[in-house]
């Protein structure tokens, strides 16, 4: 099997904190098309990862090259022009506005009229608005939130409030979507869907990095799996090796395996 | 709640037949009203009502509390009226001359936004309606210093003067009103005015949107502060003499009370707040020493048992859809591509 186009070339990351090393020369590669995973421990880095491919944080050491540019340390809003996106651990959505507002908000980049034209209300707004009312639509259809189209992101259930957040970031036609732990809250028939969808995604030619905890999500969407823990890269590999992997399985359950050599 | 969705829905059914009415109301209401006091009254909440209009689209929509907007509408009432009692301008003109250099002040106060949120940009604001009154007061060659700009002339329109006896005023009032209505219905159904809100809820959020924050956050102050210059232009030519004290704090938080009792982020409550709090005082002129006192006790009612304000609820309606919009939803497939990929995938 011939190896995709490289989407996305971390090198060598580095975020300091004051004292503590956050995270700590991370490397990792993604190939477009793929669904790879980062997992690890509580406080291990992942989200300071996230952070820094999104222009968040700037990178201490290393570079971010993604599509052959190099992106670390650049403005927020340009890593989204460029094709990233990003769900956030602890749910950001507009909660005073409508799920359609979120949507089309997610698609403001992509939303090519100016200032006056939307005063004026010209043809050019009218069917640029229709175009993308009607994609926020599709899109709300086939990730099944559209029977909440109208309602308040806030009231929108947990699970709901993730999915919005997904849809929000792939409306502003990233090609590279970031999910930060999309399964936390979700019961298992949400997480069984939101498998379908993330490989819905995949077949339609996105690609994924995700964090995540729930190990039947990673075990089955991922291509690859990074592993890292107090900031330093400790494995990687296919799923079935990280299954595997004993310095894994150690960073996972620490003293809990000690313990039971012990016995 | 369910009192609100069975109101929106009887609205929304009888929109055209309410619209009509309420504008035959309003063209008819001088002719009711039957006195000059009373019309004067009538100007005076129709130009409250723009500047809440401006404010809300900072405070309300942006999420930016201001308490200097009195320095916006100071700019608007002091260019429009120096340039018709001293170079002769017609009204409409020195208006627009007005909006342009308040919007240009707009983009100075926006400017520190890059770098200061929440109660210290309130602080720098207030500040700023501070300076702007010191300037009335001391740029005694251009403003008249504390003496302040007399006989401001009427509008006049044809060379037809548009005054509180002949009703013009209050009808270019209600021009003014719905077309800067209008004007705020179209910012605010738009990317620009779902960009505000995204902005007003979740900053880190909205830039990760790419929104552009800074450029966005300039564009309210700037669209707020043409609002309220316009409303200063209009106020002056209705009170015919302006001052450095016409426009200070009380000013500036009279503006903002409006908009929070009527509600923030929504344009049907500027009406009602600034009808409520410009006729309140009009009609309990003998409450003259407390009506201080009295602001005070019906802000803190508010924020105690409605925060959101008297019109400030949140719509029951579907959102709006075009007509195009809804036939392609009917035939839409939700196993459809979604084809929203910017760059060709590779
Ligand atoms: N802005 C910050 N300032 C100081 N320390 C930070 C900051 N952000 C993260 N940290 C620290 O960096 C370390 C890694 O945090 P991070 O949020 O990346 O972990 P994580 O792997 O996402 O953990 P979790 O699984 O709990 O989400 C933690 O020790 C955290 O306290
Ligand atoms: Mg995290």
């Amino acid at each position: 099997m011939a190896e995709k186009e490289v989407l996305l070339k971390v090198d060598n990351i580095t975020k300091r904190f004051g004292g503590i090393v956050a995270v700590d020369h991370v490397s990792c590669t993604v190939r477009k098309g793929e669904v790879v995973s980062i997992i690890g421990p509580n406080g291990a880095g992942k989200t300071t990862v996230f952070n820094m491919l999104t222009g968040v944080y700037e990178v201490d050491e290393g570079e971010i090259i993604f599509n052959g540019n190099p992106i670390h340390n650049k403005d927020p809003k340009e890593i989204v022009a460029a094709g990233i996106s990003r769900t956030f651990q602890n749910i950001r959505l507009f909660s005073d506005l409508r799920v359609i507002e979120n949507v089309l908000i997610g698609a403001h980049i992509k939303t090519k009229y100016n200032f006056f034209q939307s005063v004026f209300r010209t043809k050019k707004f009218r069917e640029e608005e229709d175009k993308k009312t009607a994609e926020a639509i599709q899109l709300l259809k086939s990730i099944g939130l559209d029977y909440r189209r109208d309602d308040y992101a806030s009231n929108l259930p947990y699970g709901e409030q993730r999915k919005l957040e997904i849809t929000r970031a792939i409306a502003t036609g990233a090609q590279l979507i970031l999910l930060d732990e999309p399964a936390a809250g979700m019961n298992p028939q949400e997480s069984a869907e939101l498998m379908e969808f993330i490989n819905k995604l995949k077949d339609q030619g996105y690609t994924i990095l995700m964090i995540e905890h729930d190990m039947s999500v990673v075990m089955n969407v991922s291509d690859r799996i990074y592993v890292i823990d107090h900031g330093k890269p400790i494995a990687e590999g296919l799923p079935e090796e990280i299954a595997n992997n004993p310095k894994v399985i150690e960073a996972y359950l620490g003293g809990v395996q000690n313990d039971a050599e012990d016995q | 709640m369910n009192f609100v969705h069975t109101m929106e829905t009887f609205v929304e059914g009888k929109k055209k037949i309410l619209l009509i009415l309420l504008a035959v109301f309003l063209i008819a209401l001088p002719y009711m009203l039957n006195s000059q006091y009373l019309v004067t009254v009538a100007v005076k909440i129709g130009s409250y009502t723009l500047l809440a209009l401006g404010l809300n689209v900072l405070t309300g929509y942006t999420g930016l509390v201001s308490l200097g907007h009195a320095g916006f509408v100071a700019i608007g009432a002091y260019t429009s009226s120096l340039c018709a009692v001293k170079l002769g301008m017609n009204f409409f003109a020195s208006m627009i001359l007005g909006m342009v250099v308040a919007g240009l002040a707009g983009v100075l106060l926006g400017l520190p936004t890059m770098r200061v949120t929440g109660t210290y940009l309130s602080i720098i604001t207030l500040g700023f309606g501070e300076i702007i009154k010191m300037i009335a007061m001391n740029w005694s060659s251009v403003t008249n210093g504390t003496l302040g700009v007399k006989n401001i002339p009427r509008p006049s329109i044809f060379g037809y003067d548009l005054t509180i006896a002949n009703n013009g005023l209050y009808y270019l009032m209600l021009v003014l009103v719905l077309i800067t209505t209008l004007f705020c219905i179209a910012v605010v159904k738009s990317k620009t005015g779902r960009a505000f809100q995204a902005i007003r809820a979740d900053e880190l959020a909205s830039t990760m949107m790419g929104i552009n924050i800074t450029s966005y956050k300039i564009l309210s102050f700037v669209i707020s502060a043409c609002i309220c210059a316009l409303g200063g232009a209009l106020y002056a030519s209705l009170i015919g003499y302006i001052d450095p004290n016409t426009f200070n704090f009380d000013v500036s938080t009279l503006i903002l009370s409006i908009v929070i009792l009527g509600g923030m982020g929504t344009i049907r409550g500027m009406f009602v707040g600034a009808a409520i709090l410009i006729a309140f005082p009009e009609v309990s002129r003998f409450l003259m020493e407390y009506r201080f006192v009295l602001y005070g006790v019906i802000l803190v009612l508010m924020m105690r048992f409605r925060p959101q304000g008297i019109m400030g609820w949140k719509s029951t309606m579907p959102y709006r859809l075009s007509k195009n919009v809804k036939e392609q939803v009917e035939k839409m497939d939700k196993n459809a591509p979604l084809n929203l990929l910017n760059e060709t995938k590779g």
